[in-house]
């Protein structure tokens, strides 16, 4: 699972799929969340960098990764 | 070094098309407290869910309604309507600020009569009265509204058989250009039928023709109706008058107006276009003002207003279980309250707060309730913050009706609270208990688990 090449984000959270012209907007931790996976970070990884940074437990991001993952799927941002 | 406060990560969709002409809302509203007593303190006092009543917008309410009708006419009185929410330390509220009762069962008259309200001053409505229950009445010198000719026949029978003299209203149904028309309580009077009622009351010996009743429907969104209404009940009472010599008292326009909820499906929001009290007053007052009627004959005019007077004291607190993905990619939001604590979900689009501040970002969600029914839904599409569990949200405007009309469904009712005027919590109703639901129950011997 790896996240499109061409899909272009920004630090706002602007997000553009040049392939299908859509237009997306996150919030900061998924903006953040973008950028550790376009630096081909692991989901364990991701999930050590929010919880040192957030104050969230690690079950719950847990579930809401995968979440967040699924949503991403669902706009067909991901290569599997 | 301090952690950032966390927030679920969300990607949404950007879709360019038409601009709302009305805007967006900037930013969410966040209510964490309910008349200066914070939301989170109540739940963790009297549990979650909650329903929380404000004795201070109750009164605000009363006396801004009573105001209104008594600067436009001079004989007005309210009957608080029980059905709506009766609660004795709500109808208190309402009797201590000068209504009368109006109920339309036994047990409601019963409830009145324990919380103080003299016989003369309840207003029996609805069309299912005992014998047992018109006697009593009828001895209390109540005012009973008939609703149909088999209880007209029967009061007359009884006050022959009992030497009663019964004081009586009909209920008046009537086309006021309203969808649906109300024809199901009371006698019709385009048809004619209210006259064979009028009729056979003042044939009668012992019935007492002191008012005339009309209720023209629910939750009525145009204030002409009740003008349409009041006329051909002035029309009325002046031609009984003319035609049997005697005086009507008083004319009881009923209830039916409108809380500033959404109704389903409505494009914009009840606050928007709900008609105000006062276009209400207009309505009713210009035209029996304007009858004809000499001044020391005017009616006493008598309005059973219920939802308009209680819905916006009445908030829901509740504590979200879960979030949770559904299948065509919607978000949705399991709350610890469903349909069978907020009935009138069925009806509105409830205006839902967070009860604690959150981030700039929203997402549309789907409220759900924890019933294993599908019908259990809250709200089928609400911009909210990123809830997570825990988190508490308040649901505004929910006094009218569901204190009443909530049901037992495998959750328990919960508590209720009343802020008094000083925003002191009483606990006026206790959360059920199983002991409570099976108290009323009867086991059979051979079911028995000793057998």
């Amino acid at each position: 699972m790896r996240f499109k090449k061409n899909i272009a984000t920004s630090d706002t959270g602007f997000i553009f799929n040049p392939g299908s012209g859509d237009s997306f907007s996150s919030n900061n931790i998924g903006s953040e969340i973008l950028s550790f996976f376009k630096e081909d970070k692991s989901q364990q990884e991701i999930i050590e960098l929010i919880c040192a940074k957030y104050d969230v437990e690690k079950n719950l991001l847990e579930k809401d990764l995968d979440d967040f993952f699924s949503q991403l799927r669902d706009y067909n941002l991901l290569e599997e | 070094m301090e952690k950032l406060r966390y927030e679920r990560p969300i990607i949404k969709k950007l879709n360019v098309g038409f601009v709302n002409k009305f805007g967006t809302q900037a930013k969410n509203e966040v209510v964490t407290n309910i008349e200066g007593v914070g939301v989170k303190e109540l739940i963790k006092e009297y549990g979650s869910p909650l329903f929380v009543i404000s004795e201070k917008q109750i009164r605000r309410n009363y006396q801004h309604a009573s105001r209104v009708f008594k600067t436009r006419y001079p004989k007005v009185q309210f009957a608080w309507s029980y059905k709506t929410n009766y609660l004795n330390a709500v109808c208190n509220v309402f009797h201590q600020e000068g209504s009368w009762a109006e109920v339309v069962s036994g047990f409601e008259y019963e409830k009145a009569l324990a919380n103080g309200v003299p016989g003369s001053k309840i207003i029996f409505n609805g069309p299912d009265k005992t014998d047992d229950q018109l006697i009593n009445a009828s001895r209390n010198n109540s005012l009973i509204h008939i609703d149909h000719f088999d209880e007209l026949y029967t009061l007359i029978k009884l006050s022959e058989e009992f030497h009663l003299k019964p004081r009586v209203a009909i209920r008046v149904n009537m086309d006021t250009g309203i969808y649906p028309k109300w024809d199901r309580f009371g006698f019709n009077y385009e048809n004619g039928q209210v006259w064979t009622a009028a009729s056979r009351i003042l044939n009668s010996e012992n019935l007492n023709l002191v008012g005339l009743h009309c209720h023209i429907g629910t939750f009525m969104m145009e204030s002409s109706a009740y003008a349409i209404a009041a006329s051909k009940m002035c029309q009325l009472s002046w031609d009984i008058s003319e035609k049997f010599g005697i005086h009507i008292q008083y004319l009881d326009l009923g209830g039916g107006f409108p809380s500033t909820n959404t109704l389903k499906g409505s494009y914009l929001p009840g606050t928007d276009t709900v008609p105000t009290i006062d276009q209400f007053a207009d309505a009713i007052t210009d035209v029996i003002l304007g009858f004809g009627f000499r001044q020391e004959e005017l009616p006493l005019l008598i309005l059973e207003t219920g939802r308009a007077l209680i819905d916006d004291a009445g908030f829901l607190l509740g504590t979200v279980l879960a979030n949770k993905r559904l299948s065509d990619g919607r978000s949705s939001t399991i709350m610890d309250f469903g349909v069978n604590s907020l009935f009138t979900s069925f009806w509105y689009d409830h205006k839902v707060t967070p009860a604690q501040e959150g981030g700039q970002y929203t997402e549309e969600t789907v409220l759900f309730g924890p019933l294993c029914m599908n019908i259990d839904v809250i709200r089928e599409n609400v911009l909210l913050p990123l809830l997570k569990k825990g988190d508490q949200l308040v649901v505004h405007k929910v006094g009218a009706y569901n204190m009443t009309q909530w049901m037992q469904f495998i959750t328990l009712r919960p508590n209720i609270v009343l802020l008094d005027q000083s925003s002191h919590p009483h606990l006026i109703r206790k959360a059920e208990t199983l002991d409570y639901l099976e108290s009323v129950e009867i086991v059979p011997n051979h079911l028995s688990k000793n057998q």
